[in-house]
């Protein structure tokens, strides 16, 4: 990472400090707006939040890897959450799994090389009565179809292409 | 944007009916704070998350306790597979729910609420904050609401990221406190020793809409409903093998046919009462009740029809619980790998019937010897499945 990269990370997360307070009860809301902002939660990232909360950096490590929406590593800019917990799973929830995979050219676990979409598997959804259900960052799909996979995914990557990336930088 | 209905089929007499929000929080205004307790008690509600605790007693203890601080916490983590009703009070009911808060937070003494809302219910967070925002215009929230001087209560929504086990009073707590969400021991229990270490109650979402519903129409009109031991009504969250899945309100104590019938399920072979912690009923006892005194639940019920097949909802349930087991303590993290093993092996046709003895006695062992209620149940479905449907599950063909 680079050193104005740094500095602004460094920054932001003391302005979220601000925010949500120097205790040891900020750490969640804290972790979830990086999350949220970068797709994931880099070392230097907890590093910066250990000092800042002062605890130790491994505090703040184990509750990034103890909560499944919390990332240590890259996630896509759109993660996908397919639920497999039994209502879903009765509903065929397995087709629209395979359909999600060759879609995206990915499997369960892994995000595209453009860094665009992660799939995931969620657990139940609170949505049982609508299956198969899935959630893309905040948004709930319920009833999902073959037909709804495909407008989903288009959906998501329009609503990235709208403001495209300023042509002739680096 | 977001392309979810809220499916409410029944509308019952409490929650989704005859109740205005305002009623509660104007009686409980009048009264004291012993006697919203009494009134709260002798409604005999209990609580909806699971357990079924008595929510008088919980209050009454936690007023009782000394603490420089009190909480009242909601329970909004809502993970239980098959329930999805905190979803919709949430959705169409929230004054009903803040104004419960708000009532037990005169009843203990609180001044500071905490909803814990589940990360996969974000989509709600803006309109439950706007819903906050306008009760604070209406002095509903803030300082002394409602012109009460000396009654200030106010309410913040944290999330969660995405873990079943925070659904546990004290895992939620160790969560909020910024920690991994491992439950702690009991006792001592939140009552004394809850969040920051201070006197807190946590209540499900639905028993704090039921308690303003009490304060609103008083605990006779509430206990005229239900049975003697399980007053009032209760919501289910009906998904599965049904014509009509969605959330009814019924009674306490209604039996699991009749229900059925209602949602047109009447050819289920069995149902999951209770989400993946809960147990599975075969046909043949769906005479028996839902109610604490028989099948308590916290409202999730999902419907098998006869086709289904038992072993794969035992294999689901049980990855369920090896994903989610928060692995504190061993009887819960390896008892739920050594299960779920054994319905692979029950798969290929290779599991002898004392193996599937072995199994079983395992499951009991999870029950007793777990340090949280996620292992202490998590064998059920386990259990409650080979007992009822061992010829179904027992010499499986090999598979090729
Ligand atoms: C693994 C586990 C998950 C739980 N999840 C929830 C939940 O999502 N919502 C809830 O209200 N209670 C849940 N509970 C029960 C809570 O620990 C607690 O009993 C409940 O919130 C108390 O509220 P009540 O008395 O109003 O029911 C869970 C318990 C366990 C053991
Ligand atoms: S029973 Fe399971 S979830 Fe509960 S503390 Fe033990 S390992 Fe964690
Ligand atoms: S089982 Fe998929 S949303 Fe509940």
């Amino acid at each position: 990472m680079i050193a104005t990269e740094q500095q602004n990370l460094t920054a932001e997360i003391a302005e979220l400090a601000g925010r949500h307070g120097r205790d040891r009860g900020a750490l969640m809301p804290i972790l979830q707006a990086l999350q949220e902002r970068h797709h994931q939660i880099s070392e230097f990232a907890m590093q910066e939040v250990a000092a800042l909360l002062d605890v130790h950096p491994v505090e703040v490590y184990s509750v990034v890897t103890f909560y499944a929406f919390l990332k240590a590593g890259k996630e896509g800019k759109f993660v996908i959450r397919l639920c497999r917990t039994i209502s879903c799973d009765m509903r065929e929830k397995d087709k629209v799994a395979r359909q999600m995979e060759n879609e995206l050219g990915i499997s369960f676990g892994q995000t595209t090389a453009d860094g665009m979409f992660t799939l995931e598997w969620a657990n139940c959804l609170g949505m049982c009565d609508q299956g198969p259900a899935m959630l893309v960052n905040d948004q709930v799909f319920t009833a999902v179809t073959f037909e709804k996979v495909h407008d989903v995914l288009e959906g998501c990557r329009r609503s990235f292409s709208v403001h495209p990336a300023p042509k002739g930088g680096h | 944007m977001n392309s979810h209905v809220i499916n409410v089929k029944t509308r019952g007499p409490i929650l989704f009916g005859g109740v205005t929000a305002g009623e509660g929080l104007k009686k409980a205004l009048a009264m004291s704070r012993s006697e919203i307790i009494s009134e709260v008690r002798a409604s005999g509600l209990k609580g909806r998350g699971g357990a079924g605790f008595p929510t008088g007693v919980k209050w009454n203890l936690a007023a009782a306790a000394l603490g420089q601080r009190k909480f009242v916490v909601c329970n909004a983590d809502e993970g239980e597979p098959g329930t999805f009703k905190d979803r919709v009070l949430l959705s169409d009911y929230a004054d009903l729910v803040f104004e419960g808060m708000t009532i037990a937070g005169l009843a203990i003494g609180a001044r500071q609420g905490i909803v814990y809302l589940r990360g996969e219910y974000r989509y709600l967070l803006a309109p439950l904050e706007a819903n906050l925002a306008r009760r604070r215009e209406e002095g509903l929230l803030g300082s002394a609401i409602l012109g009460r001087q000396g009654f200030d209560f106010d309410v913040e929504i944290r999330l969660g990221s995405g873990a079943y086990v925070c659904g546990e009073e004290t895992a939620l707590i160790e969560s909020l406190e910024g920690h991994r969400g491992e439950p702690r021991n009991r006792p001592p229990f939140p009552v004394d020793t809850g969040y920051l270490g201070q006197p807190t109650i946590v209540n499900n979402v639905e028993t704090l809409a039921l308690a303003a519903s009490v304060l609103a129409k008083g605990a006779e009109w509430f206990k005229a409903i239900g049975t003697d031991k399980s007053t009032g009504s209760k919501l289910f969250s009906v998904s599965g093998d049904c014509q009509s899945p969605g959330v009814y309100e019924f009674p306490m104590g209604i039996t699991i046919a009749q229900l059925l019938k209602v949602v047109g399920g009447e050819e289920a072979k069995a149902v999951q009462v209770g989400g993946a912690s809960g147990h599975c009923v075969p046909a043949k006892q769906f005479e028996r009740t839902l109610a604490f005194e028989d099948i308590p639940t916290g409202g999730s019920i999902i419907v098998f029809g006869p086709g289904r097949d038992m072993l794969k909802v035992a294999r689901n349930f049980m990855e369920f619980f090896v994903e989610e087991s928060c692995g504190q303590c061993t009887p819960c993290r390896y008892g739920n790998v050594a299960l779920l093993e054994g319905v692979e092996m029950i798969e290929k046709g290779r599991c002898s019937m004392t193996h599937l003895n072995e199994l079983k006695a395992l499951g009991e062992t999870m029950q007793i010897s777990s340090k949280c209620g996620l292992g202490q149940s998590s064998s059920n479905a386990f259990l409650s499945i080979v007992t009822h449907f061992e010829n179904e599950i027992l010499g499986r063909p090999v598979p090729a």
